[in-house]
């Protein structure tokens, strides 16, 4: 007898029954379109076709591919499934608040819109703008990053280069406090200074609320991007002969500038949604107020929050207008800081 | 410009454990001396006394006199950062800077450090990659980054900054284990030009290694796991590995340790 033919008449035990590439697909299109068809008959809202559909993919797959391929598989399977359930269900919320901010945002966002304040129109009137809202945020923002960002960064190098025993502790878990400190609490903190030395709202008091909401997550942040720099590059510059503060200046930061730059812009886009410590210390202001030293300024989730409480369509139009220019802002930054971040990436191209 | 090194009764701590006690050597200006033995017998861990690294590592502790030249390392007043630019070091793996360009890399040490001259700056990189056997394979593209070479060029690389600030003695902690046959024999290579000028101390778990490259071969061990290393007998390589006088050497040299 040939090899061949023994083979033949031993089944592999390496090769078993697989459902074909496109199953999965298939299965999906299946679901949806029962479910739809259930739904649409029993006269469901299209959450409940969804779910339906979520369901009957995943049991769909486990028996299907139970009956063909066998248990293991239909596990791996049904995880499989599971995974991309979970994507698809978070998806949803993000698809659904982008859509909608852009769709009732542009109606008046214009070249107007964005170089003109509310001025002297009145809340229940058409046009006015966002301009004052835009010079109070990024300079509320660009202010509290002035202060948060260098002194967190820091702070994390104080944590991860030099910090030993107690007081790198205490520092930890301060950090740790500050990160869960509500953005109202710390107006309010800032709140008490100004009744003590018996000022009026301005720009700048707002920043110093938002720069304790940013340091601790500054810190975090750079902290493990520190903790990522390889300690064999420390050691190997020590061991040329290169103090410690230099060390850590031309090869610890150069190596982790682009997370900790991520990081940075990351903090920025948290503190610039921030209303409540707004709200209370920079007040909120309809001209243009280009100093936030003196007087009230606006910002832009304040101007948000403001013309949305006016509830009329003309206030709800800019509202939405503002909300979509805050993501924006909030998007270009996140871009910016990819972009530096990949452009001071450490190289490995030969 | 090489100096020698005279080490007498150093015992070196982790905290509170010891990992090393009661070493003392010479090493001479312009040999080769390679310290072999089992791992964690506290090898690295001596020779990172011997230029102020091991109080790099936290709870890093050391008693005992280092002398190089007849100043003690471990005396009053005496900069660990001064110290580290007349003892160099090469790391097991190969660590480039990643953020830097070949011809930085090299120019690192002197550019840290601060103590350069602009014009003279190229002349000594070119000089350290030449000393590094790396220069022909590297000419072209000085400004490429570092970590895009081979393993065992990056390896040269990291000799060519170690020799760049021009130090008296170079320390090695195992700078072949990570490469091929052909790269670590380019290595040895350069381990036999670099002893006319350099003091060279190399750790290895090569035998045959350090029986090629090295003058004089230093055996450790340690009692048992938890115990201190030791310094077991340091000899002539021929000696040491033809008629040790310690009959662990032998054991351990003929692979009946244990």
């Amino acid at each position: 007898m040939s090899n061949a033919a023994i083979a033949e008449k031993r089944p592999s035990t390496l090769r078993g029954a697989r459902l074909p590439k496109w199953s999965p697909w298939a299965i999906a299109a299946g679901s949806v379109a029962v479910a739809v068809a259930v739904g649409a008959g029993a006269g469901l809202t299209k959450v409940q076709w969804g779910l339906i559909s979520g369901l009957l993919f995943l049991v769909a797959t486990y028996g299907i591919a139970a009956k063909v391929e066998g248990r293991r598989q239909a596990k791996d399977r049904i995880v499989t499934g599971l995974v991309w359930v979970a994507f698809l269900v978070a998806l949803v919320p993000l698809i659904s608040l982008v859509w909608t901010t852009v769709v009732r945002g542009v109606k008046v966002l214009d070249i107007y819109f964005l170089s003109h304040s509310m001025g002297l129109v009145a809340d229940s009137q058409p046009g006015g703008g966002i301009y004052h809202a835009i010079i109070g945020s990024v300079e509320q923002v660009g202010l509290a990053t002035l202060i948060a960002a260098p002194i967190g960064v820091l702070t994390a190098i104080y944590l991860v280069e030099y910090g030993r025993g107690r007081l790198a502790q205490a520092v930890t878990f301060f950090v740790d406090v500050m990160t869960g400190v509500p953005s109202i609490v710390a107006g309010l903190f800032i709140l008490s200074l100004m009744l003590i030395f018996d000022m009026q709202p301005f720009g700048f008091a707002g920043s110093m609320a938002l720069a304790i909401l940013m340091m601790p997550v500054v810190v975090r942040s750079t902290e493990e991007m520190l903790k990522l720099v390889p300690n064999e590059l420390r050691e190997a510059s020590l061991a040329l002969g290169v103090p410690k503060w230099r060390t850590i200046l031309k090869v610890v930061l150069p190596t982790s500038i682009g997370g900790i730059t991520t990081g940075i812009m990351l903090a920025i886009a948290r503190i610039a949604g921030e209303t409540a410590p707004v709200l209370l210390l920079v007040f909120g202001n309809r001209f243009i107020n280009n100093n936030p030293f003196s007087g009230p300024q606006q910002s832009l989730p304040l101007y948000v929050y403001q013309q949305y409480a006016a509830g009329n369509d003309y206030a709800y139009d800019r509202a939405w207008a503002a909300s979509l220019t805050l993501i924006a802002f909030v998007m270009i930054l996140n871009l910016v800081a990819r972009g530096i971040a990949r452009w001071k990436a450490p190289k490995t191209g030969r | 410009m090489a100096k020698r090194i005279d080490v007498s009764g150093l015992t070196a701590y982790y905290g509170s454990h010891k990992a090393i006690e009661d070493i003392s050597m010479t090493v001479e200006p312009r040999s080769v001396t390679a310290f072999i033995g089992p791992s964690g017998c506290g090898k690295s861990t001596f020779l990172r006394t011997l230029n102020r690294m091991h109080e790099v590592t936290s709870g890093g502790r050391v008693e005992g006199k280092v002398l190089l030249d007849d100043e003690d390392l471990y005396g009053p007043g005496i900069d660990p950062v001064a110290v580290r630019r007349e003892v160099g070091m090469v790391f097991q793996r190969p660590n480039p800077f990643p953020t830097m360009s070949i011809f930085d890399n090299v120019a690192a040490g002197l550019r840290l450090n601060g103590s350069y001259k602009k014009s003279e700056l190229g002349d000594v990189v070119e000089k350290s990659l030449k000393g590094a056997n790396l220069w022909n394979e590297v000419k072209d593209r000085l400004n490429k980054p570092g970590s895009g070479l081979s393993g065992g060029q990056q390896q040269r690389l990291c000799i060519a900054r170690a020799i760049a600030v021009e130090p008296k003695v170079l320390l090695m902690d195992e700078p072949c284990s990570a490469l091929d046959p052909i790269s670590t024999l380019a290595i040895e290579d350069l381990i036999g030009e670099l002893k006319e000028r350099f003091t060279i101390v190399i750790v290895t778990h090569n035998m045959q290694q350090a029986a090629r490259v090295s003058d004089r071969t230093a055996f450790f061990n340690l009692a048992a796991v938890g115990q201190p290393g030791k310094l077991i007998e340091i000899d002539d390589t021929e000696r040491i590995f033809s008629n040790p006088s310690v009959q662990a050497t032998e054991d351990y040299i003929s692979g009946r340790f244990g």
